[in-house]
């Protein structure tokens, strides 16, 4: 690795960083001036859950990068159905339902040449 | 491992260290099997141990972190680097202003709020969303802190652990540990549905995501968040007007 490169990423990643926080930090100038109690809040907090849902839909249906991506979709699917079985099945418990779902990708991955 | 976490706090040393320790088990045990998923990319995509832990300590918010990483190893310009990264991370901004009413003290200093924001991320955030009205006002910010300095020591280690550790883990297992953090936050968003505002928003949001990403990758998130968010909004008021409250 030679230090162009190290420079060059390390300002990538400073830029990533600096613009990562500039929402968090316009979030606190901005929560200052919007009454607690309004309903700005609420659909504030709306938004908020509507972008992580899509966030979290958009990287079990459509990752972007390896080594998700090179999973069919029908596997990906199928794990995830299976950690929300396993997780309500066993009364909400987060670890179950956490290691049934990775845990049947993996299955599902193995047992590949099986079928 | 049921949630069995106690909120009853009584002093800010106190809060600090519960929120040291509340963290430990699932949270700390997914984010770092993310973490050393991320390490894993750092060290394919080039770059050096160290940038990959600064990268972890200053970005904080994993899909900014690997669209970054995977952007600079594809030889992107910094100009597409940072729209990516604003457009990866946008959610923060309303995250954040739905967290702060929760922390923040009437007539306290304002600074430790914007040193809090750092820590802004789906773990800690949801953490306080669901239980930080257990806890008393003036100890929710050190909890969160405390919550948040866990999770953070921790991915700082896994970040290097992976970064160590890309040759020798097998394929399949990389697998497992990536799709640990999708079906983690999909499972504590799902652990708590008793609001029906937010019932909507994380169904439409979740129908809306992939199929605005399909038609618009750039702007799909944020049109998904926007669209779907205030849709549950409306929806959600409506349906208390109608029970009559």
């Amino acid at each position: 690795m030679n230090d162009p490169v190290v420079v060059s990423a390390l300002i990538a990643l400073t830029l990533g960083a600096l613009v990562t926080y500039f929402w968090r930090f316009l979030g606190v100038l901005l929560s200052g001036r919007i009454d607690a109690g309004s309903p700005i809040f609420q659909w504030v907090g709306a938004v908020s859950y509507a972008l992580l849902a899509a966030l979290i839909a958009r990287m079990i249906v459509l990752p972007l990068g390896p080594p998700l991506d090179a999973t069919p979709l029908s596997y990906r699917l199928t794990a995830t159905v299976l950690a929300l079985a396993i997780f309500f099945a066993s009364r909400r418990n987060l670890l179950m339902g956490v290691l049934g779902g990775a845990g049947g990708l993996i299955l599902l991955r193995l047992l590949e040449p099986f079928w | 491992m049921k949630d069995k976490k106690r909120y009853d706090l009584v002093s800010p040393g106190q809060a600090f260290r519960r929120g040291l320790s509340n963290a430990f088990g699932i949270p700390v045990l997914v984010l770092s099997g993310s973490f050393i998923g991320f390490g894993a990319l750092v060290r394919e995509s080039g770059l050096t141990l160290w940038l990959g832990i600064f990268s972890t300590a200053t970005g904080w918010a994993l899909p900014g972190q690997i669209a970054i990483v995977e952007l600079f190893s594809v030889g992107a310009s910094l100009f597409v680097m940072a729209s990516v990264v604003a457009l990866t991370n946008v959610r923060l901004l309303p995250m954040t202003v739905a967290l702060m009413p929760k922390l923040r003290v009437e007539g306290a200093r304002r600074w430790p709020l914007y040193l809090a924001a750092h820590w802004v991320a789906v773990t800690g955030w949801a953490e306080m969303m669901t239980h930080g009205d257990k806890i008393a006002r003036p100890f929710r910010l050190p909890y969160f802190f405390g919550y948040s300095m866990t999770l953070w020591g921790s991915t700082l280690c896994s970040t290097a652990l992976g970064f160590l550790a890309a040759d020798t883990l097998p394929p399949v297992v990389t697998l497992g540990l990536v799709f640990l953090n999708p079906i983690y936050f999909m499972l504590v968003f799902a652990a708590d549905l008793r609001d029906r505002m937010k019932v909507y928003a994380l169904a439409l949001g979740a129908v809306l995501g992939p199929a605005l990403h399909l038609l618009t990758p750039d702007w799909g998130l944020l049109l998904a968040g926007l669209a779907g968010g205030s849709l549950a909004f409306v929806l959600g008021r409506k349906g208390k007007a109608g029970q009559g409250r």
